[in-house]
């Protein structure tokens, strides 16, 4: 489960996002913190991302965001929690639509399209939520053949041979009976990347897939991820604050803070990274630029009564 | 000071604009969504069973009281002026003109409304309705259409299921404990109670509270906010306004149906 298996073509089953091969090696090295994303041939980017801006009412989210997402790469985007990273991952799957800026996916709009233009794209992406968001009315087996029944018409036999063979794959195939409600945390995360992959999807995007869970439940996502990505020839997209896990599995990071790019490059490059924002963030500094204190008036003010403070 | 109140009373107004507009454009959806229900009617069937089914005790036994508190409260108006044989009609076309409809309704809203609205609010917060999305599945056309469609369907059921039972209520008071004659009872209701004019109009009436009270719990729930406090609120706010909507209908639909 461990040894990391040679990258395959995508499945012929689903029209394939790109066919261009993924790139063997990782990048090449670069300076590191560069706020633009490095340019790539369009042919090797998957995710196009340009100055993108999204707000909530008057809080700005992200601000002028370009990003690059390889092919057939494990693309991390990390950051503290509040920082725009599952904002991120929504208006690249077209669940939000940005304020500015253009997201492109295979060279499709996705900021532009229409829904029934968005679902067809969708089925060629699989994304695991920070929840699971498993059916709570359906078992494994069930959740797991949702989007087979939705979308094709296969016979039972056919399906059933399907979905064990996707929950093989999680090692959950001995699950297949059991209720959402009986799962672990770890097991839902399992059931819901089944599901995810259930129709072959060229993409899966994954938001938090380590948040909450115990050291062995971490460390089966974080070998699933890495040999799914590599064994049916997907490309990832890992949201996560976890800088161990998601930087041992990813092939470049983006540290994103305050809703802007601060950093990229390999995980060697960000842990090599002296800027004091990408030091406190990957070391768990207390505190440096992220303050520990949130902004409030001086204790004095606070504490002793009007017109004897100062 | 007056310059902040207006605004607020803007923003105000144009919120419940925006929430209006988002509520018809979910109905249009829904209704738009006949053809994914017609092309699986299991969706449909379990919905009926939810709604319509799992009301049937409340909604049976609410008709059998109400019909029995009927018979007694009319048997001694009617007696006063030597009407008690016509007790017959009076507690049927209650029934069937208003109370069938109405407290139906308002039942429904109770039990199955607030399980909608918290229901789909429940999936929204736990990510269930944006994991369908992302499954390329359209949550209003799979989740909440085969829910509005049963709870419409089973609504005029449920009325016709409170009326007969609340008119045995109004024959076991008035006949059995009164000493009503039977045959009056029965002859009087044949032949007074309107086919047209009561009936079909209180199935009407049934039909549009069973569309406003889905409407109501489904839109509440979609439209939470998606904490477990939003979803508290969603389905208090279901059960209110569908309340409300019921009995501010049943005033309009009166006088359209029954004034001269």
């Amino acid at each position: 489960m461990g040894s990391r298996r040679p990258r395959a073509t995508p499945p012929a089953a689903v029209p394939a996002i790109g066919s261009a091969e993924p790139a063997a090696t990782p990048d090449a090295p670069s300076a590191g913190s560069l706020p633009e994303a490095r340019s790539r041939p369009d042919h090797e980017v998957l995710v196009k991302i340009r100055g993108l801006c999204f707000r909530r009412g008057s809080q700005v989210v992200l601000h002028r965001v370009d990003m690059d997402i390889r092919r057939g790469a494990v693309t991390a985007v990390m950051g503290p929690s509040g920082t725009g990273k599952t904002t991120l991952l929504k208006l690249i799957t077209g669940q939000l639509r940005p304020d500015a800026g253009s997201i492109e996916v295979n060279g499709e709009p996705v900021h532009t399209l229409g829904k029934s233009a968005l679902f067809r794209l969708r089925r060629r992406m699989g994304m695991l939520f920070q929840s699971g968001a498993l059916l709570t009315d359906l078992n494994v087996f069930d959740n797991v053949a949702y989007p087979l029944r939705e979308h094709t018409d296969l016979n039972p036999s056919m399906l059933r041979k399907l979905v064990l063979l996707k929950l093989e794959a999680v090692g959950l195939r001995g699950a297949r009976d059991l209720m959402p409600s009986e799962l672990s945390g770890g097991m839902a995360r399992r059931v819901a990347l089944a599901r995810a992959i259930a129709l072959d999807p060229d993409m899966i995007l994954y938001d938090e897939p380590f948040t909450g869970q115990d050291p062995i439940s971490k460390g089966m996502l974080v070998t699933l991820i890495r040999q799914l990505n590599d064994a049916a020839g997907l490309t990832s997209i890992l949201v996560s604050h976890d800088v161990d896990e998601t930087a041992s599995i990813a092939d470049h990071i983006y540290v994103i803070s305050h809703g802007e790019i601060i950093a990229q490059g390999t995980p060697q490059e960000i842990a090599s990274d002296r800027s004091a924002w990408v030091r406190q963030f990957m070391d768990g500094l207390p505190d440096g630029p992220v303050h520990f204190h949130y902004p409030a008036l001086p204790l004095a003010d606070d504490l002793l009564p009007r017109g004897v403070a100062g | 000071m007056i310059l902040e109140g207006l605004a607020r009373l803007g923003r105000s107004g144009l919120g419940t604009l925006e929430r209006l507009g988002r509520a018809h454009l979910l109905l249009a959806g829904m209704v738009l969504g006949i053809g994914a229900v017609l092309r699986r009617p299991g969706l449909l069937i379990a919905q009926l069973f939810n709604i319509g089914v799992l009301s049937m005790l409340i909604i049976g036994v609410s008709g059998l009281f109400v019909g029995m508190v009927l018979g007694l409260q009319g048997y001694y108006v009617l007696a006063q002026f030597g009407a008690a044989e016509s007790l017959g009609v009076m507690v049927a076309a209650s029934l069937v003109r208003e109370l069938g409809p109405v407290v139906t309704a308002l039942l429904v809203a109770g039990r199955a409304g607030s399980a909608l609205t918290a229901e789909i609010g429940l999936m929204k917060a736990t990510e269930q309705l944006s994991g369908l999305e992302m499954m390329a599945v359209d949550p209003v056309r799979r989740i909440l259409t085969p829910r509005f469609f049963g709870g419409v369907l089973a609504m005029p059921l449920l009325a016709a299921m409170f009326s007969a039972v609340g008119v045995l209520g109004g024959y076991f008071v008035g006949v059995g404990l009164l000493g009503v004659d039977s045959g009056s009872f029965w002859s009087q209701m044949q032949s007074k109670v309107d086919f047209h004019e009561d009936i079909v109009n209180g199935v009407i009436k049934s039909v549009v509270f069973g569309v406003v009270v889905t409407w109501i719990a489904l839109f509440q729930g979609h439209d939470s906010v998606p904490t477990s406090e939003g979803v508290s609120r969603a389905t208090t706010r279901s059960v209110v306004h569908a309340a409300l909507a019921v009995l501010g209908l049943d005033f309009v639909l009166t006088a359209l149906m029954f004034g001269e």
